[in-house]
């Protein structure tokens, strides 16, 4: 009886490192992972427990209408709304408890243009440079870097609200990720710009990746769904579909990733908007 | 520890550029702000004034003697009347004010100085446009208190005994100078629109721009936002405090009597506590429309009209005194008068100083609660 019961205990014991070293392996691999993560803003349910996981170094699409509880589902990640129930973790920390440290180690671009258009080019550059601590020495090495990546040496002290829109995307996506992040976070990022420099603008979104930082980006342009290396798709506040452009588009037996969406978003109930 | 202590440092100190970037780019702004204390005291100083001067006056004039001539001469002399016209009969009187010729009529009864000399007594009649009473009510207070004066003298000269003759003095303000009155409100009026206007429009434009996300998403600690955002309008409250105490004291004669430093330190109290106010505005307001509409309504209405900066509280109705006690500049004008024009010390003006302090907290606890709230 005694022997058992140790034994028993033991089993229990090996179960729960097991499930430790799972989870911490988990982390090591997985930039985001979310466990039924829950928005309630009083009966209205925003976030319905979605869960996912996002790998290290990757491209992933996180779509969904407007209203679908795409934009709360990211602003919990991020540290800018509270979850109401349910588990997630950025870069490894805990979206409740570590938020001070999940800020140190992500990158985040807004939907709305997010750079200061009365500053110029370099005094952007170096404000956002020294919001995220970066040494003297090397913000100015970065910038360098930077402002010769996109060809802006001559233009640098230009006020920001002088260049044309895509520049202004390009130069917020490289201001964003001038702190190295492991994650960059972009809400709808080339709303509103022409078909050329939204290419232009996933090469440097797939340069990013390259050097290992993982893309969450949130999109309405189906074109750019294609591009990431796997998608989510919400639909009322649920995860409807996840799975990479090919291997949805073989489910949903449809030709784009148009397609697809049109087929899940027909079911949503809830009021465009 | 003491390498992320500067890179605080550095951080905040870059972000406190920016907001300096912002005003000092924004050139027509900046003007409107550091012009605002100059235009608004020059408009309170010279055209708003509670003085009336230059009126021009007529004169009918029916005894044409010598104390007549004394009491004309005595007007003609006066800064507050001009003679324009002189009459002739009873009904040019009307006329005089029919045709705004005149703001006022006096009238000399014909033996007016043998009438004066032989029983002492003599009377003169004053006609005023009533149909704006303030205006009539003051210009009869000059021209009695000219005549009484010249009385005042001829009894001097009839040395007659036990003379009783009342003296008014008017404490702190003896020429009853509007600048003393208004300089105070104008004070406080101008701190509480730079200060708590620009400040919650400043916050909400990051919002409507979307660049406040970006901020609250970065390692940047929210309250050191905040208090960057308020460095530069603190410093413009003061520039502007130094402007109108300059122009009170060099343009207008209005000496500060009290001690100089003690007024600067109860302005800069004033000044966070407009900019705490700004601050829970742009916690409630979702544009930079909204924001200035409830900085007028809730801010400069109250502290123009309650504040006791145009009408004295006294004379309010009870319900209207007590919102004017929730007024921070009424506590502030108290001070700056206790200390501008009665040179009091700080041992006069602590309970008004507590009030104010204790607002100031106020405001920042009821923000920082709103703030955390908007961030679920």
């Amino acid at each position: 009886m005694k022997i058992v019961l140790w034994s028993t205990s033991i089993k229990a014991n090996s179960q729960w490192l097991i499930a430790v070293s799972r989870i911490q392996n988990n982390m090591e691999n997985k930039a985001i992972t979310t466990d039924k993560l829950t928005k309630r803003f009083g009966d209205f349910i925003a976030v319905n427990e979605i869960s996912f996981e996002v790998d290290k170094g990757e491209i992933f699409g996180f779509l969904g209408a407007n209203g679908a509880g795409k934009t709360t589902a990211m602003r919990m990640l991020i540290g800018l709304s509270k979850p109401t129930a349910g588990k997630a973790s950025v870069a490894g920390f805990d979206v409740y408890q570590q938020t001070e440290k999940i800020k140190k180690s992500i990158g985040y671009m807004s939907q709305k243009f997010s750079l200061y258009e009365d500053l110029s080019v370099q005094e952007n550059i170096d404000l956002f440079g020294s919001i995220y601590g970066l040494q003297k020495n090397i913000l100015k090495q970065k910038s360098q870097q930077l402002l010769s990546n996109l060809k802006l040496e001559d233009d640098k002290n230009k006020l920001v609200q002088s260049l044309p829109l895509g520049w202004k995307q390009k130069l917020a996506f490289s201001i964003a990720i001038i702190h190295n992040p492991q994650i960059v976070f972009l809400d709808e990022p080339t709303g509103g710009v022409d078909p050329i420099t939204r290419r232009q603008f996933w090469d440097m979104i797939y340069a990013a990746s390259a050097n290992g930082i993982t893309i969450f980006v949130t999109t309405h342009y189906m074109d750019e769904a294609e591009y990431c290396n796997r998608v989510s798709i919400m639909v009322d506040g649920k995860i409807e579909a996840l799975d990479s452009p090919n291997n949805l588009k073989k489910k949903f037996e449809a030709k784009s990733m148009d397609e697809v969406f049109q087929q899940l978003a027909r079911k949503a109930k809830r009021a465009d908007g | 520890m003491a390498k992320s202590y500067q890179l605080k440092m550095k951080q905040f100190k870059e972000f406190v550029r920016k907001e300096f970037y912002h005003i000092l780019r924004d050139r027509r702004s900046l003007l409107l702000l550091l012009a605002m204390p100059i235009v608004l005291m020059i408009i309170f100083g010279f055209a708003i004034s509670n003085e009336i001067k230059n009126n021009s006056l007529a004169v009918y004039d029916m005894a044409k003697d010598q104390a007549s001539q004394k009491i004309i001469e005595a007007f003609k002399a006066s800064k507050y009347f001009n003679i324009s016209y002189n009459i002739y009969s009873e009904d040019e009187i009307e006329k005089m004010f029919r045709q705004n010729k005149a703001a006022l009529v006096i009238v000399i009864p014909s033996q007016f100085n043998s009438n004066l000399i032989a029983t002492n007594k003599a009377a003169i009649q004053i006609i005023a446009d009533a149909s704006d009473p303030n205006t009539a009510t003051s210009l009869i207070n000059y021209a009695t208190s000219i005549i009484t004066e010249y009385q005042s003298s001829l009894n001097q000269q009839a040395n007659i005994p036990y003379q009783i003759q009342t003296e008014t003095r008017m404490l702190y303000n003896p020429e009853l100078k509007s600048a003393y009155t208004f300089v105070p409100g104008v004070m406080g009026l101008i701190l509480m629109l730079i200060s708590a206007m620009m400040t919650s429009v400043a916050i909400v434009r990051e919002k409507e721009l979307g660049t406040m996300e970006v901020l609250l998403v970065s390692p940047l600690n929210p309250v050191l936002i905040v208090i960057a955002k308020a460095i530069p309008y603190f410093l413009i409250g003061v520039i502007n405090v130094l402007t109108i105490i300059a122009l009170s004291v060099f343009a207008m004669g209005l000496p500060v009597e009290g001690n100089f430093f003690l007024l600067l330190a109860e302005s800069m109290l004033f000044i966070i506590s407009c900019l705490s106010l700004g601050l829970l505005i742009s916690t409630m307001a979702q544009s930079q429309q909204v924001a200035l509409l409830i900085s007028l309504l809730v801010l400069m209405l109250p502290t123009m009209l309650l504040s006791g900066f145009i009408f004295p509280v006294e004379n309010m109705p009870k319900v209207l005194q007590w919102i004017s006690n929730i007024v921070p500049a009424t506590w502030y004008i108290l001070m700056i008068k206790a200390i501008m024009l009665k040179g009091l010390g700080f041992a006069s003006v602590w309970k008004e100083n507590l009030v104010l302090i204790g607002m100031t907290i106020f405001f920042l606890a009821v923000s920082i609660k709103r703030f955390n709230i908007r961030l679920d």
